[in-house]
């Protein structure tokens, strides 16, 4: 029997820990000269002596992180000795690639995850009440958003958000300005990023809480009905924390996954206007020179991001763990 | 139930239809609307002159001679070989899932009858796995498959997706078989089975159910992959989603958009017919975790 439950244990932590023993193996070694932007000129000769030599790289610390391409620790400093106030720090760390990812990646994970989480609330009262026929073809639709690629789900709004698209007419009909276009504006990329977000995003949370809305028990309803509760008063002071539990799932989640966003921008094609870090690795990692090691760099300081977002729950959990002991 | 007192009134039922409709208007709309589209040309599905264009297809029907044409599949499928990705997806697909339900329902067994401290540990690791970016690993892959010539052949990437795919399938079989009851295989083993045929015969008929929707989520991961797909794979070896960026790529200079238009409503096609037919597995992946908290 301990055979048996062992085995399957043992596939499954192989499994489990063959993906990322990779990465961070890479990273701690791979420190290479491939991807230092100072070094363009060596890198050829460098390139090719490495091949023969050792495919890992040479062995240079954290000089990955802190160069240009990364945490950019030189320029932060001197941007910080030579600006005079907060504002002129800040846009010059915006011009700095890897901050500017960053910004991305956190407004994109927390605008997105609140707004996503409302309207998956409101969409999951509003089909409660429906008929009981209609509920089952409105949650067809509504998966939809969900259920197609990322990446092919912005394609089709971003099609349509064309400026010679249908919903790209009528903004700039709407906004009187027929040579308005999301694509050229760096806020408007960005709003229209955060609303596809919310749109792929939503349907989730709306399945998830309309799931806990059918264990609502119903007598709580009446009791605060008796106590003279009105409907906005019961959705406030029964329905919603009867959902509080399922709102943290949904929002650690969602946390996670907004913090990886990558296909909506290729699909959007806003590379230009707004980055992530995933995208910054995709990119490093595509092109000709393939920039492994500041690829790995970049990944692992994300897994740092995600351990940082994690941990509450981590914690949470453990928590739980031991009560239940 | 329904008493007067729950009666709802008429302007918030209103309200609540209206919004109801809006948000399929939200949902659905893009879909039909790019559906509708696919069978036009480019410059009625961007139309610059007027909107309506697109509703009508006048230019379709100066090209074509009617209002619908089906150049743009004809284009992605034949000119662009669109067939050959597709088979590539679906070979994909197929072993991703078959070899993850595998590994997934051992480990998840094991997992939920073994009471000891490392499971926890196992589950959380698994966690982390799977809150990671599966980009953020390709970087380590990437190397060793290059030395070892293993780079852009479709074996590579199943065994990638599966190892990506691994946590979330152990993660909800886990729960699953948490919530078959333990008295199961006692008593099946007081019957004088090992633990295998209690595996066997006990617990593999009724875990269908789990099975079938931690399927259905491993194939949508690897159906819908495009971060790993797109980098491990050769440009002969490409699954679908993949195969439509590169025709953004490549077909936007020549102008043949609809092209990439084709190949989406091609490509979502399946997926249409997978939530139809399993709406309610989906439905109950997706709150299995949470019901659970």
């Amino acid at each position: 029997m301990l055979l048996f439950i062992a085995a399957p244990i043992v596939s499954v932590v192989i499994q489990s820990l063959f993906t990322p023993h990779e990465a961070v193996l890479m990273t701690v070694e791979n420190c290479g000269p491939f991807g230092c932007k100072e070094e363009t000129t060596i890198d050829q000769d460098a390139t090719r002596e490495l091949r023969e030599a050792k495919p890992l790289g040479r062995f240079v610390w954290f000089d990955i992180y802190t160069d240009r391409g990364h945490l950019a620790f030189g320029e932060v400093a001197e941007a910080w000795n030579s600006s005079d106030s907060y504002g002129a720090f800040f846009s010059k760390l915006g011009n700095l690639p890897f901050y500017r990812a960053m910004a991305f990646t956190l407004t994109y994970t927390f605008v997105c995850t609140p707004l996503l989480i409302i309207l998956g609330l409101m969409i999951a009262l509003a089909v409660n009440s429906l008929h009981r026929h209609l509920k089952g073809l409105v949650i067809f639709f509504s998966l939809l958003p969900m259920i197609v690629s990322p990446l092919i789900g912005s394609l089709v709004l971003f099609w349509m958000l064309d400026s010679r698209g249908i919903l790209g007419s009528a903004i700039q009909y709407l906004a009187d300005d027929p040579n308005l276009s999301l694509k050229a504006s760096t806020p408007l990329t960005w709003i229209m990023l955060i609303v596809y977000g919310v749109w792929n995003s939503a349907p989730f949370a709306f399945v998830v809480f309309y799931a806990g809305l059918q264990t609502l028990p119903q007598d709580q309803i009446e009791a605060a009905q008796i106590d003279g509760a009105t409907r906005w008063d019961r959705i406030r002071y029964v329905v919603i924390p009867h959902l509080m539990p399922l709102v943290t799932f949904v929002a650690l989640i969602q946390l996670m996954d907004n913090f990886r966003v990558f296909e909506p921008i290729v699909g959007f094609n806003a590379e230009a206007h707004a980055t992530s870090l995933s995208w910054f690795i995709f990119s490093d990692l595509g092109g000709e020179t393939r920039q492994l090691s500041a690829a790995s760099a970049t990944s692992v300081m994300t897994i740092l991001g995600v351990a940082i977002l994690l941990s509450p729950v981590l914690i949470r959990t453990w928590r739980d763990f031991k009560a239940k002991k | 139930m329904a008493s007067r007192a729950q009666k709802t009134p008429a302007s918030v039922f209103l309200l609540s239809n209206g919004f109801v409709v809006f948000w399929l208007i939200a949902a659905a709309f893009p879909f039909i609307w790019t559906l509708w589209g696919s069978f036009k040309v480019e410059l009625d599905f961007f139309s610059i002159a007027d909107w309506t264009n697109a509703l009508t297809g006048r230019n379709t029907e100066a090209t074509y001679g009617e209002p619908f044409t089906g150049a743009g599949y004809y284009g992605a499928w034949v000119q662009e070989n669109f067939w050959r990705p597709a088979i590539n997806t679906f070979i994909v697909c197929f072993f991703v899932v078959c070899t993850s339900l595998t590994i997934g329902t051992l480990g998840g067994y094991a997992l939920s009858r073994s009471g000891y401290r490392y499971t926890f540990w196992l589950l959380i690791i698994a966690l982390i796995f799977r809150a990671m970016p599966p980009i953020t690993l390709v970087a380590g892959y990437l190397l060793p498959f290059f030395e070892w010539n293993l780079w852009g052949i479709l074996p590579t990437t199943i065994i990638v997706l599966v190892a990506i795919n691994q946590p979330f399938t152990l993660w909800m079989l886990h729960s699953f078989f948490q919530s078959i009851p333990k008295e199961l295989d006692e008593s099946a083993k007081v019957d004088g089975c090992t633990q295998f045929q209690a595996f066997r015969h006990v617990i593999i008929p009724v875990m269908w159910p789990g099975v079938i929707t931690t399927g259905l989520f491993s194939f949508l991961l690897a159906y819908n992959d495009f971060a790993v797909t797109t980098m491990l794979l050769s440009e002969h070896n490409r699954t679908m989603v993949p195969e439509i960026a590169a025709f953004l790529g490549t077909t936007q200079t020549e102008g043949n958009v609809m092209f990439a238009v084709a190949a989406v409503v091609s490509a979502t096609v399946p997926l249409f017919i997978l939530v139809m037919f399993f709406q309610r597995q989906i439905v109950s992946g997706l709150t299995a975790g949470a019901v659970k908290g």
